[in-house]
Parts: structure tokens; sequence; C-alpha cells
């Protein structure tokens, strides 16, 4: 089977400082992966190389795209990486505000993406958009609000609609759940499960909250000072982890 | 269908001066289809630690651990899950779940990632739950509720929701009443019959006399107790 990504010795600079360095993994396709470490430890760098966010310095980064198999996205024109971030990549921000257009409408959140991808009969990018809001549990009557108007969860969810409405195939999250009520995390983390599961996503998480990865990534890669310390099966990871960092953090987690 | 030869283990605890715990050495143990083992040995003897290395919970140091035709203890973790997904079952004492989904999704899930399609993982589901004498009007709430009893048969029904050809049972009949005791057992009656391979820990021993053919003492594995 040929990975969806494959990302060989990727290294991104910030002067002398480390961003991150020396990472090379496969992701499969259905796999979800979880990158755990505190802040600073460069995985929201090592997401934004992934993403074609940020250019790194060394290294490739291939994906399986669907015309000519695997191609390094580091490398590849522009409009081409671009052509990549509006259908097969999908990228969720920690803030929502960062993913959506926040004076537009829903509907129009959701329907953009649709137009990008060359969608222009108005009544099926209304009923995608309808449908979609419905999957991330938002109700057909709040389709012409404008995200200002909703709360942050809703706003979350809204930024997963307009991310899954063209059909990605890598999804790349930043703190997905990272500061929602753990109310509406729980449901957060059902409905990406879901999606997981029925559309046979792949995705990259970073996060610094264990409890989300253990529930939503197959697989964990540790991160410390820009350095990949340990990777593994998540439950693994979590349960028997070898290196002293994550032996740490695994052990500072408190108890409720 | 499980095949452990030669099995060894270590606990290196880096923030606590480095200490190394040696938790198992030489641990061999051999089961067929059809065929149930219980892990026998005093609390601490490593019974739980091998079940683990088994399901590729913990890493193993040396040796091998086959489950059909793949060794977990050299598997990449996309084989794991693999092997996991279609294969290996695990009961293990703890529900883990996703908080605030139903009862009857938690059940049916292993058959959802299975390629069963919604409605039929959820007649499946309900079949079970209602054989296990979980109460139709629990199944649409978390199990995160419940009481200890039921939270482990919610467990159960997830763990035999799908026919795994290998089964792996912690203490699958604790803080059970003596009804769903007897229901447990008959299911595990019938994986065996259908040619499962089961490896059990059960610290209830006519339970462990009903259903087991064979006892391994695993204090034979764990070194500096090895008699």
């Amino acid at each position: 089977m040929t990975p969806l990504l494959q990302v060989e010795n990727l290294a991104k600079f910030y002067g002398a400082r480390i961003g991150c360095t020396d990472v090379s993994f496969d992701l499969y396709p259905g796999e979800v992966m979880g990158i755990v470490g505190e802040s600073g430890s460069g995985k929201s760098t090592l997401l934004n190389c992934l993403a074609g966010h940020l250019p790194p310095d060394r290294g490739a980064v291939r994906f399986d795209t669907r015309t000519d198999g695997l191609r390094d996205t580091v490398t590849m024109s522009e409009p081409e990486r671009r052509m990549l971030g509006r259908t097969d990549w999908a990228f969720v921000h920690q803030h929502a505000r960062d993913g959506l257009r926040m004076n537009v409408s829903a509907g129009g959140n959701v329907g953009e993406r649709l137009m990008a991808v060359n969608a222009r009969h108005y009544g099926d990018i209304r009923s995608s958009a309808i449908d979609w809001l419905g999957r991330v549990e938002i109700t057909a009557d709040r389709i012409d609000d404008r995200p200002t108007a909703f709360s942050g969860g809703m706003q979350q969810r809204l930024q997963i609609a307009r991310n899954l409405v063209t059909g990605p195939r890598l999804v790349f999250m930043d703190e997905p759940t990272g500061g929602l009520d753990v109310s509406v995390q729980a449901r957060l983390l059902d409905l990406l499960r879901g999606l997981v599961r029925d559309m046979g996503l792949s995705a990259i998480i970073v996060t610094h909250d264990l409890a989300v990865v253990r529930l939503l990534a197959d697989r964990l890669m540790v991160m410390k000072d820009g350095h990949v310390v340990e990777t593994g099966l998540t439950d693994q990871v979590l349960d028997d982890p070898q290196h002293g960092y994550t032996q740490l953090l695994v052990s500072s987690v408190l108890q409720v | 269908m499980i095949s452990v030869e030669n099995v060894s283990k270590n606990f290196v605890l880096h923030n606590q001066g480095g200490t190394t715990i040696p938790v198992m050495a030489g641990a061999s143990l051999h089961v067929a289809k059809g065929e149930c083992v219980a892990l026998v040995g005093a609390s601490g003897a490593g019974k739980s630690t091998l079940m683990r290395m088994i399901y590729g919970n913990y890493l193993t140091a040396a040796g091998r651990i086959m489950v059909g035709d793949v060794d977990v203890a050299q598997a990449a973790p996309r084989e794991v899950i693999a092997l996991r997904r279609r294969t290996l079952g695990y009961v293990s004492q703890f529900l883990r779940v996703v908080p605030r989904v139903p009862t009857l999704d938690v059940v049916a899930e292993p058959l959802l990632l299975t390629g069963t399609g919604q409605e039929q993982a959820r007649a499946q589901a309900a079949e079970l739950l209602a054989r296990l004498n979980i109460p139709e009007r629990l199944w649409g709430l978390s199990p995160t509720t419940f009481s200890g009893g039921e939270q482990q048969r919610v467990n159960i029904a997830r763990g035999f929701a799908f026919a795994y050809p290998a089964l792996l049972l912690d203490e699958p009949t604790a803080s059970l009443d003596p009804t769903n005791r007897a229901v447990v057992l008959g299911m595990i009656k019938e994986a065996k019959a259908r040619g499962a391979a089961i490896i059990g820990i059960f610290h209830d021993h006519a339970a462990r006399d009903d259903i087991c053919d064979r006892q391994v003492d695993v204090t034979r594995f764990t070194p500096g107790l090895a008699a």
C-alpha cells in the first residue's frame, strides 16, 4: 500500500534556533496520527511545514496525489500546492476565526470551499451546505447567520464543516478542541471519530491534551525541543512510555 | 493461533534514578484455535503485563509474539491496528469511551469499523445488550454514568460484538451477579466453540475451572520469583 503522506528528514530553523528537525514518518490512508509535546516543542511548526504554510529548510513531504502518485509538496509549484490546499487537504485551526470568514454567512463559509473547486449551481451549493451544517449539528435555520453570532464551539464545528465539504483525504488539525468546554469537546471528539470512520479520512492532530489523542489517534509522535523523542501506537506510548520525557508527560496528567 | 516465544520485558523509570525493573523473562505459551488458557499467579506476577504485551499495548524487549501470522513484538503500529480490528479482541477491566456517546453506539463501533452497515451493527449491539441484561432504557445513555457491573457488561458486549479469532479477557466475570456471570461464561464458551483462541485472567476460580482447558503460571516467567 502506498502511504498517503511520506515525510523524510524534515527540518525547519528559525535563525540558529531549531523549529523542528529530523522528522520522518509515513501516514497511511485512514490513519490518525497525534503529535504531542509541550508548547515550544515544535509541533505546530511541523504541522505548518507539512501543510505547506511554512517552507521547510530541509527534507521532503511527499503526498499521494490523485493524478501523479507521490509528489514532493515542498518543491511543487505554488499554484499546485494551493490547489491541494483547497481539495485534498483541509486545515482546522485552533482558533476558528483563523479558518473562517467572519463577515460571511455560515452557508457562505461552507459554499466558498465548494466554489473554489468550481461548483457553480447555487441550489446544489446551498443544499450541500445545509447537509454539512446538519452533520456538525448546526441547524438549517442558522445557515444565513454570520459566525460572529455563533458560540465558540459552533464556530469550531462550522470550521470543520467548511473544511470537510470538499471531501479532503488528509486533515491537519491544530488543537481542534483547545479552548472549548469539556461538554462541547466530547461532542466534537465523537463527530471527528465518526467522520474519520465513515469517510476514511487520514488526519494529523497536534494537541497537548493526552486524553484527546488517546480517543482520536491511532499513532502518536512525542516531540521535545524540535526533536521527535518517541513514536508508536497511541495506547502503547501512553501506557508503556520509553523515553524519559514521555514518562514525565504521562505521569504529570491530573486524575479527575 | 497465539504463540508467545521466549519473551522478556523490563521497565526503565528514567525519572526515578533510571531504575530498571525486570518484569518478565523467558515467557513462552501457545494457544490453539478453540482453546482457552488461564494465566495464573499472585498479584504482581505479571499476568496483565503479559496480556498487554500480546495486545501490543506494552512493548516487548525480546522474543516473538505471534498472533495469526503477525509478530506483535516487531509489527509496525498500523499492522497492530489492523490486527486489533479484525483478529485480536481485548476485554479490559476498564471501559474507556468518548464521553456522551450512547451505549448502543459504543457496542456497535467494532462492527462499524469492520464494515457492517449502521442498521445491522446496531441490531447486533442491541441483541448483545439485551442478552447481558442491560435495560433498554439505558441504551441511549452514555455508559460513563453506569454502575461498575453495568460498565463491565457494556465492555464485554463491545468485546464480543465482532467475532475475533483471538480473544484476551482480563477478569471478565469480576463484579458480576450470578445471572450475568452465567451469561458471560456462556458467551465465552460459544466463542471457543466457533474456534476462537482465548487467553484469560480469572480470579473467579469456579469460572476458570469451568471454561479453561489449561492454566499457565506466570510466576515462572517472573525474574527473581521463579523457583
